[in-house]
């Protein structure tokens, strides 16, 4: 595709007038999808897809145009012919854009990262015989996923991650008494590895007969709680919705309103960056400027930065940082701490046990209050050791309880998390979290 | 001449390479879009977009494949035949369709919803009605961020067999929006008109939509909302009626009606991401879900509402239904896949909502256009009937959990009732409940005079993940002894 995007960049700069200027995005991939119910498949099918965003400035003025690829020379340039005239013939029409900046400084790169895939009959004969007869649920998606940038200043920038993803769950079957209950994971690599695919469908199965002990109701009120990576990762990610971007930040709409503006602080053990040298995302934006290899949100509980796109650069004069148009993180990292997780069941004594959250959404934005429902293997622990299931829990609490006064420790190791999200192409997001004991969880329904 | 010659020739080119078996369709599916913005008066790049691909679909015994592509040419689609024949194949003996092999059969006929006869506004329109409402925003220097956009799509989809059959359609969708942000004190606040928050997605050109709906002159008066949200205390703590608003009231028939009845959930087919239901197979013809005032229907037949159309992406004709009557359950949201799968069902038939998100997307059960209707009530009898109480009005956060039951909303704009009447208004209102009890607390029904038509561009789910357009049309309506609470400051 790289060559394919690139040829069709050089064409469009061909149709090039006067003083125009092309910016061009690409966002493609071939992916496979194989869907499990019941450890059988209910769907299965392959996309190929690729889609060009053509960006053409003229005296301050600029039109977006996004269309598909074809992967149809003639075809595509037809396309890209009819989009630049269309653009042209429109441009005066619009008003000069005051915010407009794009990276001017050539800075060209190029990071592929080639895996070894599955054959799509391999990965299906697995997962099938793996789950053993067990109720297994979820998604296999494999393939290259592509990103690239180019502009008619001779900037080009290429991005090619291989990699598959097993996103599944086993419930509990068989049971009349116990509904609903299942233990959920998920692993990705760039290398196909049937063996430790197999492995990892046994490990979640080996946890099935928690799930089979009676399970326990427990009121709404306060308890002390172990917050697994998976369910940090969830709280980490809502910070991503106008929580370290710039422009909420700026508008007062953040929130973490409260930590920029030095009214609350974070637990000290909290140090959140957007890592970008270490994540899967690419290192250059939308508009051309190559990210930092890291840009740091929160330093030891306190605001330390925010994600600043070009546009809000230009509107607040200030330096962009190479984010998204949304200010959103692509590769979370936060900070470990000293606890080891082998010990996290020890440390929490008794309380809960949290595997997953759900459906986490603002309550109270700016009290940074957040609600969502336990999901998944969520246990009850007493003397370190898990005795019972627990039904699915709703929390409504503050992040600066959560990640701040209640926040007793964090893990030392941490998990790295590829996104499962396939809204319209699958992401190229991932984060690296620990777990995190907490003194202290409201639970309100 | 066809408008949709294009297509057509598209479903030739098909026929032509169709390989040798059991089943084989093809989607074609294209949807432009026109996406215009004013942010603190400026205005945003404008963004027009086209996404056009086919998905080619092979049934073989119970094997099921499918390959979607870019690439329209005959090469390229013989190559997405191919890939979704070898998909077929490989899933043969494996797939939960053991034991109904899946049919896929659309029928034959077209369905032009061509919303305007004359062009549509242009950009430079677009953007003068945009910037005239942002700079109607700007009405304080408490208000320190507002945008007006308009966003416009028309999709046509053509779904065709290697047989001859052939359906094609074609809807255009407007989606004007409003947000405004006001902080002081300490506090912020937002007030959106129109936009996904208040459910204003419907059907018809940006001319029609905007006109519709009352574009022009809302910047001024979701603005002077903003402020007064700013002033407001907040919504208080305890037990009360509570008069939802139609801009509410989406939301909630979507979390805590449209999804729990879902046949893919019910299957499981949700379980490792947008999750299961509270409702079971079983239930269906006798579950009381709701008080007697309770119905809801399944309705393609509203012109302007964002999910009406004339098939579903299975080749399913889509007809009104009632799934939940005087507060009975009835049927669920499945189409005719998913019904295929259920054994001994206590309904008849099924429901022609079987929908992909686009051509790269294959068909799942979704809810479309799901509406409450109307009762008796007219909104000052509503009001009247409440002794202390509180009106809440546009969604601002959602949250249920994954058998969609335990549930927490918040809105936007928060109004007291006292003795009958509508008193101060509150901010940060919220409630929370569980969707099985919460339905047989609908103590009143507003008549057609409160029922708007409303919508969604954002109905996700599916693994690979898929976001939808679904329509919501309700009344206003009151649920009796509530749990509501309010803002931390």
């Amino acid at each position: 595709m790289k060559e394919c995007f690139f040829d069709l960049v050089d064409y469009a700069i061909g149709r090039l007038q006067g003083t125009e200027t092309l910016l061009a995005t690409f966002c493609g991939e071939s992916s496979d999808f194989v869907r499990f119910n019941r450890a059988r498949v209910r769907q299965a099918g392959s996309v190929n897809q690729a889609s060009l965003r053509l960006t053409l400035v003229d005296r301050g003025r600029r039109l977006h145009s996004t269309l598909t690829a074809a992967f149809d020379l003639e075809v595509d340039r037809a396309a890209i012919a009819a989009a630049i005239a269309a653009m042209r013939a429109e441009l005066p029409s619009v008003p000069v854009d005051p915010l407009l900046l794009y990276a001017t400084r050539v800075a060209s790169s190029n990071r592929e990262r080639s895996g070894r895939l599955p054959d799509a009959e391999e990965a299906v004969d697995c997962v099938i015989r793996a789950a053993g007869g067990d109720d297994l649920v979820g998604i296999f998606a494999s393939g290259p996923v592509f990103r690239g940038f180019a502009n008619s200043l001779g900037q080009r920038n290429w991005h090619r991650v291989d990699s598959f993803q097993l996103d599944w769950s086993i419930y509990l079957s068989g049971r009349q008494d116990v509904k609903d209950k299942a233990v959920k994971s998920t692993f990705a690599s760039e290398t196909w590895n049937a063996q430790e695919v197999a492995r990892r469908i046994a490990a979640v199965r080996e946890q099935l007969p928690f799930l089979a002990l009676s399970p326990r109701a427990i009121e709404p009120g306060q308890y002390r709680a172990f917050l697994a990576p998976a369910a940090v990762d969830d709280l980490i990610g809502m910070l991503s919705w106008d929580g370290v971007s710039a422009r909420s930040q700026r508008t007062r709409q953040s929130a973490l309103q409260k930590l920029v503006d030095a009214e609350a602080t974070l637990s000290a053990a909290v140090t959140l960056r957007e890592n970008t040298a270490e994540g899967l995302a690419p290192s250059f934006d939308e508009t051309g400027f190559p990210k930092p290899a890291q840009v740091e949100l929160i330093a030891g509980g306190r605001h330390a930065g925010a994600l600043v796109s070009a546009r809000t650069a230009k509107e607040y004069d200030t330096a962009a940082n190479g984010a998204n148009e949304e200010e959103s993180m692509q590769s979370a990292d936060l900070d470990g701490g000293a606890l080891p997780i082998a010990e996290s069941l020890a440390a929490l004594d008794q309380g809960i046990l949290v595997g997953n959250l759900w459906y986490l959404n603002y309550s109270d934005r700016a009290s940074g209050r957040i609600t969502g429902m336990t999901r998944f293997a969520t246990f009850w622990v007493e003397r370190g050791r898990i005795v019972a299931p627990l039904n699915v829990m709703r929390f409504d609490d503050s992040i600066y309880r959560l990640l701040g006064s209640e926040l007793k420790a964090l893990t030392h190791e941490r998990e790295w998390i590829q996104s499962r999200s396939t809204y319209g192409q699958r992401s190229v997001e991932s984060s690296r979290v620990p777990g995190a004991l907490l003194s202290n969880l409201t639970l309100t329904l | 001449m066809s408008p949709s010659r294009d297509l057509e020739e598209i479903a030739r080119r098909f026929r032509r390479i169709a390989p040798a078996t059991e089943q084989c369709t093809i989607r074609v599916v294209e949807e432009s879009s026109t996406t215009t913005s004013v942010r603190r008066d400026v205005p945003e790049p404008v963004t027009r977009s086209i996404d056009r691909g086919a998905m080619v679909t092979v049934a073989e015994g119970d094997g099921l494949g499918y390959a979607a592509t870019t690439d329209l040419s005959e090469a390229g689609l013989r190559s997405a035949a191919e890939r979704a024949l070898r998909w077929a194949r490989c899933t043969r003996g494996r797939t939960v369709f053991a034991d109904a092999p899946p049919r896929l059969a659309p029928g034959t006929g077209r369905h032009h919803r061509v919303a305007v006869a004359e062009p549509d506004w242009t950009v430079a329109e677009r953007i003068d009605l945009l910037r005239q409402e942002s700079s109607q925003c700007r009405i304080d220097d408490r208000i320190v961020d507002w945008q007006a956009s308009l966003w416009t799509i028309r999709s046509r989809r053509l779904l065709a067999s290697a047989g001859g059959d052939e359906l094609l359609q074609q809807h255009d969708f407007a989606v004007p929006a409003l947000h405004v942000v006001a902080s002081g004190g300490g506090l912020t606040q937002v007030r959106s008109w129109g936009g996904r928050n208040n459910g204003l997605c419907q059907q018809g050109s940006a001319r029609q939509v905007a006109q519709r709906s009352g574009f022009a002159g809302a910047g001024r008066r979701t603005a002077q909302q903003a402020l007064q949200l700013l002033q407001a205390p907040k919504c208080p703590t305890g037990t009360f009626d509570l008069l939802l608003m139609p801009d509410q009231m989406m939301l909630q028939i979507h979390e805590s009606i449209g999804h729990p009845l879902e046949l893919d959930r019910i299957l499981g087919d949700e379980r490792n991401y947008a999750g299961t239901s509270f409702v079971t197979a079983d239930m269906f013809g006798s579950y009381r879900y709701g008080s007697a005032l309770l119905n809801v229907t399944y309705d393609p037949t509203r012109a302007e509402e964002f999910a009406t159309f004339a098939y579903d992406d299975e080749g399913s004709a889509a007809q009104r239904r009632h799934l939940i009557r005087d507060g009975i359950l009835l049927e669920p949201l499945g189409g005719a896949l998913s019904r295929q799968r259920v054994e001994r069902a206590s309904w008849d038939g099924f429901v022609a909502t079987a929908r992909a998100s686009g051509w790269n997307r294959p068909p799942i059960d979704r809810m479309s256009n799901l509406n409450l209707e109307p009762g008796s009530s007219s909104l000052e009898q509503l009001v009247s009937s409440i002794d202390d109480g509180i009106l809440m009005q546009t969604n601002a956060s959602w949250s249920i959990d994954d058998s969609r039951n335990k549930f927490q909303f918040g809105c936007e704009w928060g109004q007291r009732i006292r003795s009958g009447r509508l008193t101060e208004v509150v901010r940060n209102p919220n409630y929370r409940g569980i969707s099985a009890t919460f339905w047989r607390s609908l103590a009143m029904v507003g008549n057609a005079s409160t029922v708007e038509v409303l919508g969604s561009p954002f109905c996700g789910k599916g693994e690979p993940n898929q976001l939808i357009r679904v329509g919501h049309a309700s009344p206003a309506c009151k649920f009796s002894e509530v749990a509501v609470f309010g803002a931390e400051r």
